[in-house]
């Protein structure tokens, strides 16, 4: 190396100091320091004892670990499909040469900014089964015996399931950005063509849009696996009756800070991180040949 | 007429979408506003309203209003000048005998036939005494819209350290949102105007930690701001965020990409320092990318959750957010009026930052979907 080289070498270095500390002292640390406690049996007030593959196994017999897991699948296959159709939607037809469309923007948008915790408390009070908006409703276009939300162990997860539809406002926005971005000319060649407005939208409009949906795809799949304020605000840390909306993040939660089983929760964690990783290998080899990259 | 039609179609979907979107806030504002019996009633009331009759003259405000379908009468208990509403039925020969209790000798004040058109009822007024009734046509009572603005005040007094929750969430937002642009933007500019060996390869490892979940490091974060004696303190919160996260810095290293490189390399012939380029040329130039990242830790601040209930013990130390789950905890249920007044406090002062920074927040957005 040159004396230039190294000292270019030495201020790098210093600019990227803060990021250094950081990765090394609340990335890799943690990491490994997750990856031992996992094997270990550990409650934070005496060190940890190795137990081997104990937590892992354990997971496997442990009937509250597969719920959990079954309700987060849940939640994420129906939530994730339905979100991305709203707001597509919604986005495609604000993309249309419509008046008013920052306002139905930021109409829209609204919702996905309201803070958690206040927007589960909306929701709480909107899905009440007495004096609730959404029964009134649902009274008032005939459905004489609306749900009970809250408190019905089948209609738990639809109601978080709901909120979280409420909140696409955020991915909305980046499909209209990315909408706007389609070249105009490409409508017009199709138009010469005759193509119908369908057409334009399978065969256009979703192609150069389609690494934009991936990418909020990608994003989505590992965010609802980690749903945690929703479901633990609106129904507690136990998820609610017969624990039909207890998340798995709800339940991590649960054994490191309230059972204190440290080691659990972190095997916990890298279950997780497997699955989140498996999913996204999963999804990015599914959908490989229909995303269209302009660049390539 | 075919387009028309169409386009009409547009607005219908667009209008009845964003009615339902704005449908949950508009509710919470007006729960928030209503007194408490109003929040329970059927059908709902929209409109935060008070009731006014007349009596002898004057107008009075219902407190509390009951329908009547028999024949009833007003009277006026002889002994203590009481005035109630009796059914017909429990007077005979000037004496009241009510459902549970003694007759008293009452004087009939005037005669309320049971009708269906036109309908009585009987109302308590605001001031008088819980037993002093007096019955008005329904149609003759007077509604006034009229929002308790009160309901505010007694939410934060019910929450008791509300402004302290307040004052903590100030604190940890201005912390972390200084925190985490000065740090991003010194780890960015690493990562992009200089060009040292290696450092494509650490910025790939700094990507690569965006993989990783929180669950997988929160326990031995945990343990170790527990080791330093951080727990049920506000730092845990707020210390990370000095050292650079990488997707603000990914952010950001996109940004600084786009300025040429020319005015770096004109800046270090005339002598500067390389951190005086970063400071006098390069912030100054990436404003927007700064406002953005600034502005999305802010929101995340204010609406963490998670780490607040993991690092905070005692109530005195609570950001807003937890302080609402904790208020919702213990008065959840019945007080829906309070609530909904306290999650409009959390939630009003984000949607005004929205209006007025509504460009920035935009193109952030667009920006971290699209360049992602």
């Amino acid at each position: 190396m040159t004396r230039g080289e190294k000292q270019k070498l030495r201020v790098g270095l210093m600019f990227i100091s803060p990021w250094i500390v950081g990765f090394l002292g609340f990335t890799l640390y943690p990491v490994l320091a997750s990856i031992f406690y996992s094997f270990c049996d550990y409650d934070v007030l005496t060190s940890p004892v190795w137990v081997g593959a104990l937590n892992y196994r354990d997971m496997f017999t442990d009937a509250i670990f597969w719920k959990s897991l079954y309700n987060t699948v849940f939640f994420a296959a129906i939530a994730l499909p339905l979100g991305l159709v709203a707001s597509l939607s919604v986005a495609i037809l604000l993309n249309q040469s419509v008046r008013g469309r920052s306002v139905f923007r930021a109409v829209y948008f609204l919702p996905s900014l309201v803070p958690l915790v206040a927007g589960a408390m909306i929701w709480l009070w909107i899905l009440n089964g007495n004096f609730g908006l959404l029964n009134h409703g649902l009274k008032m276009i005939g459905i004489s015996k609306p749900p009970q939300w809250l408190t019905d162990p089948n209609w738990t997860k639809p109601a978080i399931i709901l909120m979280a539809v409420w909140g696409v406002g955020h991915s909305m926005v980046i499909y209209l950005a990315a909408l706007q971005d389609v070249p105009r000319s490409l409508y017009e060649s199709a138009d010469l063509d005759g193509a119908s407005a369908w057409t334009k939208l399978i065969h256009v409009t979703l192609p150069m849009i389609s690494p934009v949906i991936y990418f909020n795809l990608i994003m989505g799949i590992i965010g609802s696996l980690q749903v945690f304020a929703r479901p633990y605000v609106m129904l507690g840390r136990t998820g609610g009756v017969n624990r039909s909306a207890l998340f798995y993040a709800v339940y991590l939660y649960q054994n490191a800070f309230e059972y204190r089983q440290m080691g659990y929760a972190c095997a916990m964690a890298w279950v997780l991180f497997v699955l989140i990783l498996m999913l996204t290998w999963l999804a990015t080899r599914s959908t490989r040949r229909l995303i269209y990259y302009a660049g390539d | 007429m075919r387009r028309r039609i169409q386009k009409l179609v547009v607005y219908a979907i667009l209008l009845a979408g964003a009615a339902l979107f704005m449908l949950p806030l508009v509710w919470m504002i007006s729960t928030g506003l209503k007194p408490l019996d109003q929040t329970m009633s059927m059908p709902p009331v929209w409109l935060p309203y008070r009731l006014y009759a007349e009596r002898e003259g004057g107008t009075v405000e219902v407190k509390r209003r009951r329908s009547i379908e028999y024949d009833a009468v007003e009277i006026v208990v002889s002994e203590s000048g009481e005035r109630t509403v009796a059914p017909a039925g429990e007077i005979a020969d000037g004496r009241w005998t009510p459902p549970a209790g003694e007759a008293v000798a009452v004087r009939v004040a005037r005669r309320i036939p049971a009708t269906t058109d036109d309908p009585w009822c009987v109302v308590n007024p605001v001031g008088g005494a819980e037993t002093d009734w007096f019955a008005v046509r329904v149609s003759a009572l007077r509604k006034k819209v009229s929002p308790r603005w009160e309901n505010f005040g007694n939410a934060i007094k019910a929450m008791k350290y509300f402004p302290t929750y307040l004052k903590n969430t100030l604190i940890l937002c201005f912390l972390t949102v200084v925190g985490t642009v000065f740090s991003s933007a010194m780890a960015a500019y690493g990562f992009s105007r200089i060009d040292w060996r290696g450092r494509n390869k650490v910025f790939v490892l700094a990507l690569a930690t965006m993989m990783v979940p929180f669950p997988v490091v929160m326990v031995p974060l945990y343990c170790l701001f527990r080791w330093l004696g951080w727990i049920g303190t506000l730092r845990p919160l707020w210390v990370g965020t000095f050292f650079a996260g990488a997707f603000n810095v990914f952010l950001l290293r996109q940004f600084f990409m786009t300025i040429p490189k020319d005015l770096s390399d004109a800046a270090r012939v005339d002598g500067c320092s390389e951190f005086r380029i970063f400071w006098q040329i390069i912030l100054p130039l990436s404003r927007p990318a700064l406002m953005v990242v600034g502005l999305f830790q802010f929101m995340h601040t204010w609406n963490d959750f998670l780490g607040p209930l993991i690092y905070l013990t005692d109530q005195k130390d609570f950001t807003l957010a937890l302080g609402l789950q904790f208020f919702q905890s213990q008065h959840g249920g019945t007080e829906w009026h309070y609530l909904m007044a306290a999650s409009s406090l959390v939630a009003v002062p984000i949607i005004v930052l929205f209006f007025f920074t509504q460009k920035t927040f935009i193109e952030g957005i667009s920006m971290t979907g699209l360049k992602g």
